[in-house]
């Protein structure tokens, strides 16, 4: 019978001819935890009466979800997960500022292709980028996990998204994964792999986009077809069977935003025009690359934010951030007026970095829009592209990114003073360091000392 | 035995459970049950009793894959949830933990938050003042493994998981 690419993974893993709806037990290749639930999953290996994980090798931990640490109780936990690691003699081992876990897992080539993954954190589904059947797990079946190098699994039917067109300027991945879930819905994935066709030859970073956001569905994997890291078998039989079908048209969509409080409440950016925010959030392992980082660039390098609009920008991981550094990026936004974050999770899940006040509403580049997700409960937060996080950032209000990215550079300053005069009484103006000290050096200049100032 | 029914919607996600910001690895592991739906249902860790059963929508347990919301239940001594549908990673830490979950078409249409009602595994039946609502069998294997009170006692009496048959 013809197979999917999730009953092809989870055949091969499980030495069954598994199909859609049929319970397999199947070996792991890799085991990743977090430092969120470390402490759960020491104390479900601890009750397992195991002192040791199955393969040392094959365990990855990341210190990320709340890092460095923001607090003396997290600073302690991350004590206890750091002593854990030596005893356990694991290697893969990523403290706090190298980058969310799974942006490294998918980079750092711990994802194998065609293998079963388990992931302590929802999002793991982000392995799917390059064919690894990634699925988040919660501590107790992390623990088992490690302790037995297997998991349970019920296979799941598998829902065909197709991507077809070319994306107009100004649209991005992100979007179009965002339409995706306008049509499926937060739960119409539930238990289903998702697998995307037409994808393959994105970038990789992009395919972590597309991979990951399929958790805001229900899914329990989400797989890119024919990316190049996949081996030759790695590919879904013709005339394999879908419980669902969709086609995405990429040449006719619009930026996607989501309105709080749920991700699938997405609408076409021209239903949100104008919406104020206070703050915005580029980062986390939706979209915190270079990539990411570039598109909010090109609307900021030259420019400044809104003086009373704060821009947090956290690179998905070192490399990423060495890479924007080395190519100017994270400068260009730093004089826009960017906060760099270290990597990490930064502020996506409201542990750190710039937590919401209540009433305050965020125009995040992650992926969930909960109430509370990032700091109070009674704070908004509205997805959108990096393009649209740097109009918000811009303007204080959100808006067509496509207006901005077509203008010349006097339309684009007039339809940004504009947006501006339009937003008022919010936050209050901030002065930008190092501007007055310019200043005043140049002043120091005119009178003649400024060779002493600047020895 | 009665208990009372806590009725919640569709697509409840486990930031309403537990918010981030209450994580055992916030908090502290001796409190964080203590902030069980202290945003979504103000009060309830001081009101609920043990026994009690949930009932929602669709979705239940959506979002993050944080097995604390469900640590958090089980330790306020929730008898069991009952909703049309759950969120799959939710679905598993409540069985891994030992918490019954069970589908029913029913249940949300049949009770009201306050009611008093008894979850009857044996009869497949949440019984209420409005009527029984019928619940959908758990499967086999996620049967046997919360008779043995969940995965870990599962595993430490047995050393590998339940036969697939």
């Amino acid at each position: 019978m013809p197979k999917t690419l999730a009953e092809k993974i989870l055949s091969r893993a499980s030495g069954r001819d598994a199909h859609a709806g049929d319970l397999v037990i199947a070996p792991v290749s890799r085991v990743m935890v977090h430092d969120s639930v470390i402490d759960a999953v020491m104390a479900g290996l601890r009750e397992l009466g195991k002192e040791r994980v199955w393969d040392a090798g094959k365990v990855a931990v990341f210190i990320d979800h709340a890092a460095p640490a923001p607090t003396p109780v997290v600073a302690d936990s991350h004590r206890v997960l750091r002593e854990w690691v030596r005893e356990q003699g694991i290697a893969t081992f990523y403290d706090a500022g190298e980058g969310v876990c799974h942006q490294i897992m998918v980079e750092e080539g711990y994802c194998e292709p065609g293998t079963v993954i388990v992931g302590s954190d929802s999002h793991s589904n982000s392995y799917g980028a390059v064919g690894a059947f990634g699925a988040g797990m919660g501590a107790t079946d992390v623990a088992v996990a490690l302790a037995l190098g297997r998991t349970w699994l019920r296979v799941p039917a598998s829902i065909k998204v197709t991507f077809a067109g070319r994306p107009r300027k100004g649209v991005t991945v992100k979007d179009a994964i965002m339409r995706v879930v306008r049509e499926i819905g937060t739960d119409g994935a539930r238990y289903a792999c998702m697998e995307f066709h037409g994808a393959g030859s994105l970038p990789q970073g992009d395919r972590i986009t597309l991979a990951g956001m399929t958790t805001e569905m229900g899914a329990k994997a989400g797989l890119v077809v024919g990316t190049p890291e996949a081996p030759d078998w790695l590919f879904p039989d013709r005339g394999a069977r879908y419980a669902n079908e969709l086609t995405i048209d990429l040449s006719t969509l619009e930026p996607q935003i989501a309105v709080p409080p749920r991700v699938d409440q997405v609408v076409d950016v021209s239903e949100a025009i104008g919406q104020p925010v206070d703050i915005v959030f580029l980062g986390s392992c939706t979209n915190g690359r270079l990539v990411d980082m570039r598109q909010a660039a090109v609307l900021l390098r030259g420019r400044r934010i809104a003086p009373d609009v704060r821009l947090e920008v956290v690179p998905s991981s070192r490399r990423q951030f060495e890479d924007a550094m080395a190519d100017g990026t994270l400068l260009a936004l730093s004089a826009a007026g960017a906060v760099i974050g270290s990597s990490g999770c930064g502020p996506c899940l409201g542990r750190t970095g710039g937590v919401l006040a209540a009433n305050e509403i965020c125009l995040s580049t992650a992926n969930r829009n909960y109430r509370g997700r990032m700091g109070s409960p009674d704070a908004a937060i509205y997805i959108g592209s990096p393009y649209v996080a740097a109009v918000a950032a811009l303007t204080g209000v959100i808006d067509d990114p496509r207006l901005y990215l077509e203008a010349t550079e006097e339309e684009l300053d007039a339809l940004v003073a504009r947006r501006r005069a339009e937003r008022r009484g919010r936050g209050a103006a901030s002065v930008r360091s190092g501007d007055r000290s310019r200043e005043l050096m140049i002043a120091a200049a005119r009178t003649g000392v400024a060779a002493e100032i600047d020895d | 035995m009665t208990a009372r029914a806590w009725v919640f919607g569709d697509d409840l996600d486990t930031d309403q459970m537990v918010p981030g910001r209450y994580a055992p690895f916030m908090v502290g592991q001796d409190k964080f049950h203590l902030y069980t739906f202290c945003d979504a249902r103000p009060g309830f860790a001081k009101e609920v009793q043990p026994g009690d059963v949930l009932v929602g929508g669709e979705n239940f347990g959506c979002g993050s894959s944080r097995e604390y919301a469900v640590a958090a239940l089980k330790r306020l001594g929730i008898g069991g949830i009952v909703a049309k549908s759950f969120a799959r990673i939710f679905f598993r830490n409540c069985i891994n933990l030992g918490i019954p979950v069970l589908e029913s078409a029913d249940a949300l249409s049949l009770v009201r938050d306050g009611d008093a009602v008894a979850l009857d595994l044996a009869a497949g039946l949440l019984r209420g003042p409005n009527g029984d609502a019928p619940l959908r069998p758990i499967p086999h294997f996620a049967q046997v493994i919360l008779a043995a009170g969940g995965v870990v006692s599962y595993l430490r009496e047995h050393g590998d998981f339940p036969e697939i048959s």
